[in-house]
């Protein structure tokens, strides 16, 4: 078996060994990246100095120092997060030259914890989307089905660890960005409690829903990776100064005494055959590992969608407003056509750095918060907001894990979605809860349909509560055996 | 009722050029955005406190020390136009 | 209609930028005068992912000015984002606080022509410094050394009802900004900015008139000049039935004159919302209790201290205490010569005019406290006359010396011998008969020029006081 396709604990436990340096370890999945990327398109761009990063992981092997829990393994990194001296893009023309000076905080604690930055991974625009398709850079491709999207917004970052061009990524997730595009890749994907990993560095999207973390081939995987990037920031007035637990050590496939709840306003008929039988046989797998199974009901998360929607725009519409092409950034070309004032100046710069999802949103956003209508959307959806996060917090007295689809349905055709943004936002249905009420959520593999596309099933626990979310995830991985079935890309 | 006047204004206050063609899709799209986020309004909120940071975070501030400044040259490193160690922008009064 | 028949309206929006080492949400330094963007941060230069930390020191200044200003402090404060386009702004919006600043409801009073005026404070909140532009014509070129720069925005009810109580106030805050050691208090480098809302209307209405904004004013002086040219614009306006714009107009100091602001025809829209990267500001009451205690005596209370104590005149002891250094020189001198009445006389009269001619602080005097406190003792043992302590004043002034030594180099000692004082008294009388003569007739106008004689002749030093108890004597004949 070639080593592409083995997670990150096992590549770790080989370079530890020294059966393989981290060069050679990088260096194959540079070659594997660069050769199916002109397929996937999953990333935007690759980190020239990798082999570098990963020499001087090898030299402080060999100097006998401590090399931290990622040592030697190369990442993929959503080219959403900054890294110094390294294009970062957000896949938007409007910063499609830019080079930090700094790196975020995510990054440096991969790169202190020993990881090998090997490239910037694909998104929507801004992270804004559900398909991948609102790239500057292209879309980038589900690497089961290259007709499919492999979702959004963090599309690349999904993509390259389910074709095995990383051995695992950093996404973020404001809306499900990170949960839905890993269930269509049918990889693990994790979104933190809000708070819990630092935003510092990441170019922001909605302040007050955004978190970075992993998408990994296992749970394992993913709870070492957020244990690493976990953990309050100087640099971030919103981070936790919560102890970060070793949640890869404790995990549990045993579930005795755990109460998993269904969302009955989660189990509509909307829902296709394949998910559905997909879901219901993970609840067998719970009950079957002691968990006790009850309903409970949610009634407000059907607004998770509107409310999302005017939160998030509205706080775009205001974190994008530093893109005016005055410090960094796209310019319009004023030497040849002068701006006529200084109103011109920026809407031209502005207009075309960004895309049209991204404009639509910055518009709906400024819409939402200007005067006459900030109560009735921007300050009534932060209201629904705090009741609704009341509901999940009563939820979870009752129960200590929800489980539910991440979508409807697996991963759509390119294309399918694009000409309707509503119907796209529809996408987000089941996701967009989770983050308004700043609980951790994941989206862990749960079978196939019968197209061949991963579908996968979505937990969610109470605030800082990773731990049993981990383990329920845990334990259905263990009893699907899931994780050696990959896409072959090559045919 | 989203119309044509108020999304040339906010785009204005946006500051983003929408072509005219642009202008009638965003139109169409975003009157049945915001239609299907009407249903909102039937929520009661009255009294119910705006949320804006859904988790419980400890407070902590900054001292006031001086450190990691940023040298110009870095600074202005992704600078469109630049003179010297100024930002260049074209003339406003 | 005459201009006394309206009343203007004035209010103050004061910008304070609190004196920190470092910015108020990043750590790169406030330093003026820095190199050209080299005071910057991910975080002052907006760049992508950059995010706010706030500032201990800021919240501390503001809380101790708020204190000062009589004003509620909001435990829970919010920190809000407003939002609008300017190449100097680089994050496209202005951290700033709206609905729930850290201060509101407050006073200060002052001290003017006799009366004690108060002023209400509507609100003191934190916010950032923008950038700086410089305008070259063909172009504009942006530093950021000041973008993140902390600033309390201290804003006044429209209390104010003429130019002067419009300066006077200004000088009163600045005052307690000055004592509280948060902010230098520099007009002419922008430390402290003062934009004025200028209203009139007739006397007796209920309804404020339209307002005006005036900005870019460097100094007291041209704050009195900008509010009395706009009032009287206003007057000018309303009489030959024109109205009044709400707009912003500059002033222009050596035009003295306000002139619009080339103003956009788009109505601001700031879309203020509650700042996601920041947590509100918790202002625990154990920390509010050890800010309060430690303030120290503000201007008010230590010129009512002064009258009480040292019964000096209010009006000595409003302007003794506009400088914290100066009160504390007065306090010096008064205590060491035990004469507060003198030491306010001098300080008032002789060494805030050297002081002013000079543009000195009382800090960079030449004369220390105990060397006027010594030469009030002088005068006190009538060992020299007050015309000859000027004298000396001048000396000190000049030389930094103390007066014991000039007098005595110089011998300046006053002639308090009566039969000294007698024997010149009939010297001078003998040499002009005809003069005494007239002043026996009635011209007692003719006492000054005897005195003047006399003094020629003890060169200055005799006791002008004995001078005339026994001139007067002696004249009667």
């Amino acid at each position: 078996m070639s080593i592409v396709h083995q997670s990150l604990f096992e590549l770790k436990e080989l370079i530890n060994k020294g059966e393989m340096t981290a060069v050679e370890v990088t260096e194959t999945f540079l070659n594997r990246a660069q050769q199916l990327n002109p397929k996937v398109n999953a990333f935007i761009s690759f980190n020239e100095k990798a082999l570098e990063e990963a020499q001087r992981v090898d030299q402080r092997r060999q100097q006998g120092e401590d090399l931290g829990p990622l040592a030697g393994v190369p990442l993929a990194i959503k080219d959403l997060l900054c890294t110094e001296g390294l294009k970062t893009t957000a896949a938007s023309k409007m910063l499609h030259n830019f080079i930090p000076p700094y790196s975020a905080t995510v990054v440096e604690r991969l790169q202190t914890a020993g990881a090998v930055v090997l490239g910037k991974a694909n998104l929507d625009e801004f992270a804004m989307g559900s398909s991948n398709e609102n790239s500057f850079f292209g879309p980038c491709k589900n690497p089961w089905s290259l007709e499919h999207v492999p979702g959004g917004s963090s599309g690349g970052s999904a993509a390259a660890v389910a074709a095995s061009m990383a051995p695992a990524s950093i996404g973020t997730d404001t809306g499900g960005s990170i949960r839905q595009p890993a269930n269509f890749c049918g990889i693990v994907g994790v979104k933190p409690t809000y708070g819990r990993v630092s935003r510092y560095g990441i170019v922001a999207f909605a302040s007050s829903l955004d978190q970075a973390g992993p998408m990994t081939k296992t749970v394992k995987d993913s709870a070492l990776m957020l244990e690493v990037i976990s953990g309050q920031d100087p640099h971030d007035s919103t981070t936790s100064s919560r102890r970060v637990p070793r949640w890869s050590e404790a995990l549990s496939e045993n579930l005795k005494g755990l109460k998993v709840g269904l969302p009955k306003e989660y189990f509509s008929d909307q829902i296709s055959e394949d998910t559905r039988k997909a879901v219901e046989n993970c609840i067998e797998i719970v009950k079957a590992q002691g968990a006790e199974v009850t309903e409970v009901s949610l009634p407000l998360v059907k607004y998770g969608i509107p409310i999302y929607y005017l939160i998030a725009t509205s706080e775009a519409s205001s974190n994008l407003a530093r893109y005016d092409g005055v410090r960094f950034g796209h310019r319009s070309n004023f030497q040849e056509i002068p701006a006529k004032d200084l109103a011109e100046f920026y809407s031209r710069s502005r207009g075309e750095g960004f895309g049209s999802e991204v404009k639509r949103r910055i518009i709906l956003g400024t819409y939402c918060l200007s005067s006459g209508y900030y109560d009735a959307y921007y300050k009534k959806a932060s209201q629904v907001r705090r009741l609704l996060t009341e509901q999940f917090k009563k939820a979870f007295e009752a129960c200590d894990v929800l489980l539910s689809p991440v979508t409807t349905h697996p991963a759509f055709r390119l294309g399918e979605r694009v000409a309707d943004p509503l119907q796209m936002y529809l996408n987000d249905i089941y996701t967009t809860a989770t983050n308004l009420a700043g609980l951790p959520g994941m989206s862990v593999p749960a079978g196939f349909s019968q197209d061949g596309l991963p579908i996968g099933v979505q937990l969610s626990a109470a605030h800082f509560d990773e731990q049993t979310m981990f383990n329920v995830a845990y334990a259905i991985e263990q009893a699907l055996n899931l994780t050696k079935r990959w896409p072959d890309v090559q045919q | 009722m989203i119309n044509e006047q108020d999304l040339e204004k906010v785009a204005v206050l946006a500051r983003l050029s929408v072509s005219p063609e642009e202008s009638q899709t965003y139109l169409k799209q975003m009157s049945a955005i915001l239609d299907y986020f009407d249903q909102v309004s039937e929520v009661k909120t009255e009294g119910v406190d705006p949320l804006v940071t859904p988790t419980q975070i400890e407070e902590f501030w900054r001292e006031d020390e001086v450190r990691e400044t940023l040298e110009a040259e870095k600074a202005l490193a992704n600078a469109p136009e630049k003179v010297g160690h100024l930002f260049k922008v074209p003339p406003v009064v | 209609m005459s201009s006394s028949d309206w009343e203007a309206v004035i209010g103050l929006e004061i910008h304070a930028q609190l004196l920190t080492q470092s910015k108020m949400f990043s750590p790169d330094s406030t330093e003026f005068g820095s190199g050209d963007n080299s005071n910057t941060h991910p975080v002052s230069l907006g760049l992508p992912g950059a995010l706010p930390v706030l500032n201990k020191k800021a919240v501390e200044y503001s809380i101790k000015t708020g204190l000062a200003l009589n004003c509620k402090i909001r435990q829970n404060s919010i920190f809000a984002r407003k939002n609008y386009f300017y190449p100097d702004l680089p994050k496209g919006y202005q951290i700033s606080q709206y609905d729930q600043p850290l201060c509101e409801e407050g006073w200060v009073e002052y001290f003017l022509e006799g009366e004690t005026k108060r002023v209400r404070i509507e609100r003191a909140h934190m916010e950032e410094d923008a950038g700086k532009s410089l305008h070259r014509g063909e172009y504009t070129l942006i530093n950021l050394n000041r973008a993140g720069v902390p600033l309390l925005e201290i804003v006044s009810g429209p209390d104010m009802r003429s130019a002067q109580e419009a300066a006077e106030y200004a000088r009163t805050v600045r005052s307690i900004l000055l004592y509280l050691g948060v902010c230098d208090g520099n007009l002419e480098e922008g430390s402290m900015r003062c934009d004025c809302n200028v209203s009139v209307r007739k006397k007796g209405a209920d309804r404020l008139g339209t307002k005006v904004e005036l900005k870019n004013i460097n100094s007291f002086r041209f704050i009195e000049k900008a509010i009395e040219y706009e009032i009287q614009r206003q007057i000018d306006c309303l009489e030959s039935g024109e109205s009044i714009f709400q707009e912003t107009r500059l002033y222009d100091s050596v035009k003295n004159k306000t002139f619009p602001m080339r103003s956009k025809e788009e109505a601001h829209d700031y879309r203020y919302f509650p700042d996601p990267d920041l947590l509100s500001v918790v202002v625990e009451t154990a920390w509010l209790e050890e800010i309060k205690s430690s303030l120290p005596e503000l201007p008010l209370a230590k010129a009512q201290r002064f009258v009480r104590e040292y019964q000096i005149p209010e009006y000595d002891s409003s302007v003794l205490t506009q400088d914290k250094a100066l009160a504390n020189y007065f306090e010096q001198v008064a205590e060491a010569c035990g004469n507060p009445k003198a030491a306010s006389n001098w300080i008032m009269v002789e060494l805030l005019r050297e002081l002013n001619e000079a543009k000195k602080t009382v800090v960079e005097s030449p004369i220390p406290s105990a060397h006027l406190a010594e030469l009030i003792g002088l005068i006190d043992k009538k060992t020299i006359s007050g015309k000859m302590a000027k004298t000396v004043f001048a000396e000190m002034w000049k030389t930094g010396r103390a007066p014991g030594e000039i007098v005595k180099e110089q011998a300046l000692v006053q002639i308090t011998d009566d039969s000294a004082i007698e024997n010149l008294v009939n010297q001078v009388i003998a040499a002009n008969l005809e003069q005494v003569e007239a002043y026996r007739a009635g011209k007692t106008k003719l006492f000054g020029f005897f005195v003047g004689q006399i003094m020629k002749a003890s060169k200055g030093q005799a006791s002008p006081e004995m001078v005339n108890k026994i001139l007067t004597e002696k004249l009667k004949g």
